[in-house]
Order: structure tokens, then C-alpha cells, then sequence
């Protein structure tokens, strides 16, 4: 009965206090978000690999880094390996727990950095307009016109190779979409009813870019990034591949793929399941965009 | 005493070659406590009038006097504090992302009121709207009730002028009168100006004490309500007009 009228508490039509107005919006989203299986998916996956990364220590039956090469590229299910080991003889499976921490900071740092650098980019460049817009434009347009990998190859040969490194030189590659999606829905939203309302209130440019653009290009920036992540994650894994991301002997799963290469016809698992790792969580974070975008797309819902 | 003076008024978009006059040598004054009509089909600039007087539309020449002092090219906040406007369309006038409350609450702040509390509740009884709708986000509205919260809105700052841009054609017939009534008693209790912009002459009649006929850009006839009723007008293009109100 007390769940019932939670739940009629959080339906309300009229809420009653700020708390209970938010409260309720972000209840509907969930509502509506809950009501799509697959995103619901994605998300058990992204919340499991989140927890897999904190019990990292905790999970693994072994230490990721000791070597033991008198048991080396053992077969999958092999005893005391699940996934087998690699060719120097370290557990797969407890590599790529661990590995999901790399994999996880990798993608939280970009996501911090590369949509929040678009999001000021593209929202001053479109409400100021202008020669601002023209010079921070075509700024964005330098950047568009490199391929990903060969720009991100060129700054960690620059900076030196490691994760941060990579991390920095995926940001840096990662940001112009997102500018060109603020200004975009920016040019849309200033000429609009509200932002003239708002104006002849005599509010500053930075109070209407920050309180009345910024929340409208935010959702459909949080989707653009989910769909991203999986591109995100496979830029780190083929910097680690090419041996400029992370440094052996660390876990990281494109390094792994990188190490079991040379073995892929004859040990064909060692590769492997730093791939399906990859695969998985990179599927997940598409599922997650796909069911975020139904929720927060404000031309979707309403 | 006139609120509202306005002397060869022009308004342009675009240059050069683009260049299109929306306003040609417009001039009429509105006194203080008046409510003053401006008819014309679509395109005839009476919106465009508006927004060169709040400063939305920024290419302008002439001369725009509120209360007797002439309006800068960048107004001070002063200003808004003594001119509003109410938009045409309630669906496009409110932020999507933004409730009641904070709709009201950002203006008051602005404006520099400590009070805001007290403030948003006084408003939202002003315009009838109950405290059950304050904290309601605008797609929990209808559009009769975004309409009032824009009006709301627009008197938050105790202005004298109220700027009213077709406040009702986006709304149903029964809205439409609803919220004209409510517009005629808010003056009234307010002692408030309003320069309203509309294409239906049944609304300006019913609303307004004289107003003024556009037709591409220039106002062509300013006659008075009884004028109206009467179906007096001296101008070709207003008797045309009226003659397809009927």
C-alpha cells in the first residue's frame, strides 16, 4: 500500500515542492526508460562491469601480472583458468577484470572532457555568432578533417605513450562533433519565443547560455556520447594495439588483443577474449545510448 | 500625457540587396492608461513594431519615447522593468526544461525582488491560476494556462506597458475570451498600457480605445473603437478590411 502511493506521489500531476517536481520528472524518464528492454540491458552490462571494476581484487582468482611460463597458452577452461592464460602465463580472466578499470577510466575521463569542451565551444560559437562563431568554427573544422586515429597517433608520438596520453589525444579528437551538435540545436533554440522572453528580462549572455541553452543541448550531447563510447573504446584499444595507449604489462584489453596476435591460428583465445570484452561492453553502451535517446530526445517525447 | 510615443518609425532586416523594410515611417502615440490596437493582414510589420521597441529586432531608425525618455539603442534594465511583452504562441514562449516556479522566480531575481516567494504565489492568483500550478512544468499545461504564466510572467516586473503580440490567436475560441477578459481586468487593476497587436478586429473592438490599420509597413489609418463599430473608416484599404471582418 506505502508502494502505491510512492508511486501516485510520484505521478502527480501537481506536484507540490520544487524536490517533488523534480522528483517526478526524473521518475517518468525512469518509467519510460524501464519500458525498453534493451537499454535495460546495456545497462545491467554498464552497471555489472562498473562493480566487476571495484571487486577487481576481490573477483580475480589470480594476479594479473604473475607470470608462470611453464603453464602458458593454456586452453580455455583449462583448471584453475577459465579463459585459459596467455603466452606468458598469466590468467586471462583476471587480466580482463582488472582491465575493465582501465577501460572504465578511459571512458570516464573522455566523456568529462571531449563533450563539455563541445558543449562550451558549440554554444558560445552559436549564440554569440559573428566572427566568434567564424574563427571557433573553423577551428572545429581543423580538427573534423583528420582522421581520428592518425591525429590521436600524432599527439601520443608528441606527449609520449600512456594512458593519460591516449586519453588527452582521443579528447582532443573527440570534441568537434560534439561542438557542431550544441551549435547546431543553439541556432535552433536562440531565436526562439523563450530566449526573447528571457532577454527582455535583461538577462546577460552567460546566464542564457548556461541556464536556458545548455539544458536543452545537454540531453542530446549525454546520447551522442553513449553512441560514442564504443568508439571511444575502440580508439583506446587500437592506441593500445599499436602499442601507443597503455604499456605492458598492464591489463588493457587492446593491448591484450595486441599480445595474442601473434598466436591468433594456433591459440586462437588468447585474442579473442579481450575482443568479446571489448564487444560486449562496447554493445552495451549502444543499447544505453539507443534507450537514453528515447527518454531525454526533448523532439521524441512531449 | 502619453506612455508611448513613436516618430517615423523604420525597421529593416537583412542589407543591401536582401534589404526588406518591414516598417516604413510608422508614427502614433499611445497615452498612458490607453490600450492601443494595430490591425493588418500577416507580413503588415504591426509584430515587427513590437520587437523594434523591446529590441528584438535591432536595425531601427526614428524616434521610440516610453514615458518621455527616448530608448537607446542598448536598454538598460531599467526598461524592462517598465515594458513587457506577451507572445503570440504559449507553446513557444515557455522553456520546455523550466516549471512555473522557476519561470517566475528567474524573472523576479532578475529584476532584483527579495520577496520571490510571496511574489510568485501574488502572481499566479493574479492571473487566476491556482498554487497547485506552480510547480507544474509547461507540458503539464494547456495552452490557455501557458498563456497566463506568460502573462504572469510579463507583469512579474511591474511594468506600466504592456507590449501584447496576438496573445490569443494560438489558443481555442472559448480560451480566447477567457483569456482576453482576464487581460481587460489585469489593466484595470493594474492601471496598465497595453499596445496590442492583433488581425482580428472583433479582438481590437472589444479590447482597445483606438488603433491603428498597417498594410506593408505603413500604417495607413488611426481611427478610434466607435470609428470602428461604426465601420467608418476613410482609407480604402480599412474599409476593405472591414468589409471582410463583417
Amino acid at each position: 500500500m506505502a508502494e502505491r502511493t510512492l508511486r501516485q506521489w510520484l505521478l502527480t500531476d501537481t506536484p507540490t515542492s520544487r524536490r517533488h517536481a523534480k522528483l517526478s520528472a526524473l521518475y517518468q524518464g525512469w518509467l519510460a526508460f524501464r519500458s525498453n528492454t534493451m537499454a535495460m540491458v546495456g545497462l545491467c552490462i554498464l552497471l555489472a562491469l562498473v562493480l566487476i571494476a571495484m571487486a577487481a581484487p576481490l573477483l580475480a582468482p589470480h594476479d594479473p601480472f604473475v607470470q608462470n611460463l611453464g603453464n602458458r597458452l593454456a586452453p580455455l577452461g583449462s583448471e584453475g583458468h577459465l579463459l585459459g592464460t596467455d603466452s606468458l602465463g598469466r590468467d586471462i580472466l583476471s587480466r580482463l577484470i582488472y582491465g575493465a578499470r582501465i577501460t572504465l577510466y578511459i571512458v570516464a575521463l573522455v566523456a568529462l572532457i571531449a563533450p563539455v569542451v563541445g558543449l562550451l565551444v558549440g554554444t558560445v560559437s552559436g549564440y554569440v555568432g559573428g566572427w566568434v562563431d567564424i574563427v571557433l568554427m573553423r577551428i572545429t573544422d581543423i580538427f573534423l578533417a583528420f582522421p581520428r586515429l592518425v591525429l590521436a597517433l600524432a599527439f601520443v608520438a608528441a606527449l609520449g605513450a600512456g594512458i593519460e596520453n591516449a586519453v588527452i589525444a582521443i579528447s582532443l579528437t573527440a570534441w568537434p562533433p560534439y561542438a557542431r551538435i550544441a551549435r547546431a540545436e543553439t541556432l535552433t533554440i536562440r531565436s526562439s519565443d523563450y530566449i526573447s522572453a528571457i532577454k527582455l528580462q535583461g538577462a546577460g549572455g552567460l546566464r542564457i547560455i548556461t541556464k536556458h541553452i545548455w539544458p536543452l543541448c545537454i540531453s542530446s550531447l549525454i546520447v551522442r556520447v553513449t553512441l560514442d563510447m564504443a568508439g571511444i573504446i575502440l580508439a583506446a584499444a587500437g592506441l593500445g594495439f599499436l602499442g601507443l595507449g597503455a604499456q605492458p604489462p598492464s591489463p588493457e584489453w587492446g593491448a591484450m588483443i595486441s599480445e595474442g596476435r601473434r598466436f591468433i591460428l594456433d591459440h586462437w583465445w588468447v585474442a579473442t577474449m579481450p575482443g568479446l570484452a571489448i564487444f560486449i561492453v562496447s554493445l552495451a553502451f549502444n543499447l544505453l545510448g539507443d534507450g537514453l535517446r528515447d527518454v531525454l530526445d526533448p523532439k521524441a517525447g512531449e | 500625457m502619453t506612455m508611448l510615443s513613436i516618430e517615423k518609425l523604420n525597421v529593416w532586416f537583412g542589407t543591401g540587396r536582401d534589404r526588406v523594410d518591414a516598417v516604413k515611417a510608422a508614427s502614433f502615440d499611445v497615452g498612458a492608461g490607453e490600450s492601443f490596437g494595430l490591425v493588418g493582414e500577416s507580413g503588415s510589420g504591426k509584430s515587427t513594431i513590437l520587437r523594434a521597441i523591446t529590441g528584438l529586432a535591432p536595425t531601427w531608425s526614428g524616434r521610440i519615447t516610453v514615458d518621455g525618455r527616448a530608448i537607446e539603442r542598448t536598454r538598460p534594465r531599467a526598461f524592462y522593468k517598465q515594458v513587457q511583452m506577451v507572445f503570440q504562441d504559449p507553446y513557444a514562449s515557455l522553456h520546455p526544461r523550466h516549471s512555473v516556479d522557476a519561470v517566475l522566480g528567474e524573472t523576479l531575481q532578475l529584476h532584483g525582488f527579495k520577496d520571490i516567494d510571496a511574489r510568485v504565489v501574488r502572481l499566479l492568483d493574479d492571473v487566476g491560476l491556482g498554487q497547485k500550478f506552480r510547480f507544474r512544468y509547461p507540458h503539464q499545461l494547456s495552452g490557455g494556462q501557458r498563456q497566463r504564466v506568460a502573462i504572469a510572467r510579463a507583469l512579474a516586473p511591474e511594468p506600466q506597458l504592456l507590449l501584447l503580440d496576438e496573445p490569443t490567436s494560438a489558443l481555442d475560441v472559448s480560451v480566447q475570451a477567457e483569456i482576453l477578459n482576464l487581460l481587460a481586468d489585469l489593466r484595470q487593476e493594474h492601471g496598465l498600457t497595453y499596445l496590442m497587436v492583433s488581425h482580428d478586429l472583433s479582438v481590437v473592438g472589444h479590447m482597445c480605445d483606438r488603433l491603428a490599420v498597417m498594410k506593408d509597413g505603413e500604417i495607413v489609418e488611426i481611427m478610434n473603437v466607435a470609428a470602428l463599430r461604426a465601420m467608418q473608416a476613410t482609407h480604402p484599404y480599412s474599409q476593405h478590411l472591414l468589409q471582410a471582418s463583417v
